[in-house]
């Protein structure tokens, strides 16, 4: 396996990068530069870097000021504040008026670690998920990650960016065509679909390899985009496996599995089984061992998979 | 000024008050003692002050107005009626189901409407973003924004207030509308937030005072409110309810409209029978 990346490592990198290019490309960042990575950006660009300081609610505003006047902004803090604190702000400011602002939140999900509940971001997918026009991104790897800061500056209107702290390793090569909106099959197999995002994609494929021990062949689909959902894969995975199981660091309630779950039960009825975390809050510890803790390794993937593959009629 | 242009534009905001009576009258809801209260303000920006242009309502180097007290919505649209951006007679379709005019501003349905708001607080941070991008380019247009004083109550105000003087925003300009009262009663009965002016300049922010409903001290606030360095703030001291006598000082009119007989009272007071 290739050296492990996290993806807000490749999306400081990125924005640097693409920095180069857009030279209307700006970076807002809430106090965590250092955490988020924007602060590579700010090394490269600093007058393009505007720190706001502890105050998330104003940078989410100053990022819609400077996206009405043709700039395109990344705000960056971390998903439980990005997203949560600032949800009315997004909501009200950014998505209503479709304004062009990209927010790069990272830290999601459990593997924040150590920090514990009030910083893991559980609930960031669904929340943006309820806001019409909102798209999101929440890439598998660095590569992706790259190619999804890149796909949200050409695109215009507003992109929520998933980051995680925790380095996981790469899955794309260098030909791998990332586009808004399409989710990508890793792995064929006709028993069941893993459908999964973000770090949970590592485990997919690793659950993948259990199943296959005891003759189940499994298929995995990268879902990075969940908004606006890849229906056409999903149905057609759905209909090719029969069963499916998705795979989110995140809340079972309104993330990925729900997405899915909305678009089989009204397009293609199959059974879905969820893996994410339940209706809890997140605790401190090492971040592998709350992927285990919270049932989001291959493990716990692998069991359920089995789970619905038995419901198959 | 002189009297001529103050005559002028006393006639221009008289038309804008109007328009105020028959948006909220027509549509049976909506705020009209804060709109009437800015109403001289909107008057003097759209006619004195703003490099806009009717005919252009996007045009990229056009000076920024975000009406962060929302709800003031058909204050700015009388204003942008008399300006000439929309219709006068489309103002009777305030807040009806198929109107683009919405109960607070739609910046992607309404021409010379610079920013959505309604959500206290949050064009605060807008106007911040839009004066950084002008000076990031060096360009020369200013940006204003408009607050309700009870809307000062809201923490996003201050963070905006700070993030303004940190960054030596000069190119923005915000006018609270002091009119000394909220939804739910006076000031000092629900949450002061006053002494305005000491918390901007501690802040960073350079403070002049105006009369709310007095061209000359407008213009005179507006010519002081600029320094080289920092952001200005204008301190509006205004009466709720403007010019139409039942609602002047009333807190019953900051979000309820008026009945058929109140409706023609408050014309004669407008000057319209």
């Amino acid at each position: 396996m290739a050296d492990k990346i996290a993806t807000r490592e490749a999306y400081g990198k990125a924005l640097a990068e693409f920095g180069a290019v857009y030279d209307n490309l700006v970076v807002l960042d809430a106090d965590l530069a250092a955490a988020t990575k924007t602060g590579i950006f700010k090394k490269a660009f600093p007058e393009r870097f505007f720190d706001c300081g502890i105050a998330e609610n104003n940078m989410i505003g100053v990022a819609v000021g400077l996206s009405l006047t043709g700039k395109i902004p990344f705000a960056s803090s971390f998903a439980m504040f990005a997203a949560g604190r600032s949800f009315e702000q997004v909501r009200n400011s950014v998505g209503y008026p479709h304004c062009n602002v990209k927010i790069g939140a990272t830290h999601a999900g459990i593997t924040v670690g150590e920090d514990g509940a009030t910083h893991q971001c559980c609930e960031d997918i669904a929340l943006m998920r309820t806001i019409p026009g909102m798209v999101i991104l929440n890439p598998a790897d660095a590569a992706e990650a790259r190619l999804a800061v890149k796909a949200a500056i050409d695109y215009k209107g507003p992109v929520y960016l998933r980051f995680g702290r925790m380095a996981v390793p790469v899955i794309y090569g260098d030909d791998y065509k990332f586009e808004i909106g399409k989710a990508s099959v890793l792995a064929d197999g006709d028993d069941v679909a893993l459908m999964a995002t973000g770090i949970e994609v590592e485990q997919a494929l690793a659950a993948r390899e259990l199943l296959a021990a005891d003759g189940i062949r499994a298929s995995v689909v990268n879902v990075s985009t969940i908004k606006p959902l890849d229906e056409e894969t999903v149905l057609e995975r759905a209909a090719a496996c029969g069963a499916v199981v998705t795979c989110e660091e995140h809340t079972v309630i309104g993330g990925l599995g729900a997405a899915v779950a909305e678009c089989l039960s009204e397009k293609r009825p199959t059974p879905v089984l969820r893996v994410g975390v339940k209706d809890e809050f997140g605790r401190s510890g090492p971040a592998k061992e709350l992927i285990s803790y919270f049932g989001l390794d291959a493990a716990s993937i692998a069991a359920r998979a089995k789970e619905a593959v038995a419901l198959k009629k | 000024m002189d009297n001529k242009r103050v005559e002028e534009l006393s006639e221009i905001a008289r038309k804008v008050r109007v328009g105020i009576i028959d948006a909220v009258y027509s549509a049976s809801s909506g705020h009209p003692g804060g709109s009437l209260s800015i109403a001289d303000l909107l008057t003097y920006l759209y006619f004195e002050k703003l490099n806009v242009d009717p005919k252009d309502p996007d045009m990229e180097d056009r000076d920024r107005l975000v009406l962060s007290k929302g709800h003031c919505a058909p204050g700015l649209y009388s204003v942008l009626a008399q300006r000439g951006f929309i219709p006068v007679e489309d103002l009777k379709t305030f807040r009806k189901t198929t109107s683009y005019l919405q109960g607070h501003p739609d910046m992607k349905h309404t021409p010379g409407v610079d920013m959505s708001s309604g959500s206290l607080g949050q064009g605060t941070s807008v106007s911040c973003g839009m004066a950084l991008s002008a000076k990031l380019d060096g360009k020369k247009y200013r940006v204003y924004a408009i607050l309700g004083d009870g809307e000062t109550e809201e923490g996003q105000v201050w963070e905006a207030a700070m993030f303004a003087s940190h960054y030596g925003l000069s190119n923005l300009t915000w006018i609270v509308d002091l009119n000394g009262l909220q939804i739910d009663g006076p000031l000092e009965e629900v949450m002061d937030p006053r002494p305005h002016e000491e918390k901007f300049r501690a802040f960073g922010w350079n403070v002049v005072h105006a009369d709310a409903h007095d061209f000359n001290s407008l213009e005179k606030a507006f010519d002081e409110v600029v320094s080289d360095d920092k952001p200005g703030v204008i301190i509006s001291h205004s009466v709720k309810g403007k010019g139409v006598s039942f609602m002047e000082n009333n807190v019953a009119w900051h979000g309820s409209a008026p009945n058929a007989e109140q409706y023609e009272v408050a014309m004669r007071d407008l000057g319209e029978r």
